[in-house]
């Protein structure tokens, strides 16, 4: 059996576990743990602490491992490891919280430098009223007009599946310039 | 009992403030993750400072402040090495090449740079010595801590700003290619100039602030105005080498087998 990984990253609920969950063909394999900090809890209930783990069977022989990171910055020395291997990334953000860009552009930059593979960047949370217009949150995440950056719904299937398509288009077309 | 303890558990900040508040005399020592300080309080007062691997002597002071000329500087460093710098103080006061207020002016701004160096430090142990004073032919002043609590606190919330934005100083910098900009029209400092001198993707950061002799915070400043300016961007460093992952990222080195295996995984997240 051969396997893949994927990396689903972004700071704290920009909703990497929802959107490992909404493909993942098992349920996935959550760390998650009640809040603690006060700030925190006041935003949600739980978080993972080491990662999310879902599965994608591609056929008999092929599976593709969808690993979600932990988003509080305590837990960062997780991403190195989890980093190890991986075919691309994806940097969830959470289009409603502009407060979260800063931190998601610094996690950009340190997937990149732990591995300079492939990553499409998903504008999360597009269906809910505050969110950002996409070419804002470009300027403010200080994004290249090369990378991808797809809005997003992560507890819609179809959504996720298009983050998860651009990704892949991006890997082949690297293979194809040569990359790999 | 000895004041003793880890800087995670206790801050520069809360320090300097129990010092102040108890008026406290004595020596302060911080083992941060590369290098020692020695900072020295009488009454609650800062009255000198040291890094241990720096040289702390009033000439170098008077050098880096650029009130002794590289040759004068190599002329006391050679010819009068054995004199005090109270003696140095004093012949240079004597000699009408300073007054007695440029020396403490410049001795008080040296302490204070130390301190402020001390707030970026998150790591570490400290110990406090009760009445152990700098030797008596050192300098010493007299600084109320209060400004300098409440500027390091101030620094100390840019400092994990900077942190967050420029999260590793081994990433190197090129000029972005946005059409149009064009650097010679470009209002800079000399110092922000300094730093754009060295942008090259074969320079890390930290290359560019050893060339440029400036500290972690100052380097990341000027960098972070750089880059909010859309003036340069972050980059991978040219010619390093490359990561290479532990784990092998396809299970197969063969080229065609790794794009039939890309399209295999996209034939089945389309088919989902």
């Amino acid at each position: 059996m051969q396997t893949v990984k994927m990396v689903v990253t972004g700071p704290f609920n920009a909703g990497k576990t929802e959107f490992i969950r909404s493909v993942s063909e098992i349920d996935v394999v959550s760390t998650e743990r009640k809040i603690s900090s006060d700030f925190e809890k006041s935003i949600k209930e739980a978080t993972t602490v080491a990662m999310d783990f879902g599965r994608i069977t591609v056929d008999e022989d092929l599976v593709l491992y969808l690993f979600g990171t932990p988003g509080q910055r305590r837990f960062d020395f997780m991403w190195e490891i989890l980093s190890e291997g991986m075919l691309g990334f994806i940097v969830m953000v959470d289009s409603t919280r502009p407060e979260t860009f800063r931190e998601a552009r610094s996690i950009l930059e340190t997937f990149h430098a732990y591995a300079p593979t492939p990553y499409v960047v998903a504008a999360n949370k597009q269906d809910m009223k505050e969110a950002w217009e996409i070419e804002d949150m470009r300027h403010v995440l200080r994004l290249d007009s090369k990378v991808k950056l797809i809005t997003c719904v992560a507890t819609d299937r179809d959504s996720v599946k298009a983050i998860l398509l651009e990704l892949l288009y991006s890997i082949l077309s690297e293979m194809e310039n040569g990359g790999k | 009992m000895t004041l003793r303890g880890n800087l995670r558990d206790f801050t520069i900040s809360q320090l300097l403030n129990l010092i102040n508040l108890a008026n406290k005399t004595g020596t302060l020592v911080v083992e941060g993750p590369s290098e020692t300080a020695e900072v020295a309080f009488r009454d609650g007062k800062l009255a000198y400072a040291q890094i241990d691997q720096e040289d702390g002597s009033l000439a170098s002071v008077l050098h880096k402040a650029k009130k002794l000329s590289s040759g004068q500087y190599r002329s006391i460093q050679q010819g009068a090495a054995h004199i005090s710098d109270k003696e140095l103080g004093l012949l240079l006061i004597n000699a009408g090449y300073l007054s007695q207020e440029d020396i403490l002016t410049n001795l008080q701004q040296h302490f204070t740079d130390i301190i402020q160096r001390l707030f970026t430090w998150v790591e570490g142990f400290f110990h406090f010595d009760n009445d152990s004073l700098p030797p008596d032919d050192r300098i010493s002043v007299r600084l109320d801590l209060e400004n300098l609590i409440i500027e390091g606190s101030r620094q100390m919330r840019e400092w994990e700003q900077l942190q967050d934005e420029i999260p590793s100083l081994d990433m190197a910098l090129k000029f972005s290619d946005r059409p149009g900009t064009n650097m010679r029209k470009v209002n800079l400092s000399i110092e922000e100039w300094r730093v754009v001198s060295y942008i090259n993707p074969r320079n890390t950061i930290r290359q560019i602030a050893s060339a440029t002799k400036m500290s972690d915070l100052e380097i990341r400043r000027i960098v972070y105005g750089l880059l909010q300016a859309g003036l340069v961007e972050t980059t991978r460093l040219e010619g390093a080498s490359r990561l290479v992952p532990t784990v092998r990222v396809f299970p197969t080195e063969d080229k065609e087998q790794q794009k039939s295996l890309v399209n295999r995984l996209i034939d089945r997240i389309r088919s989902l």
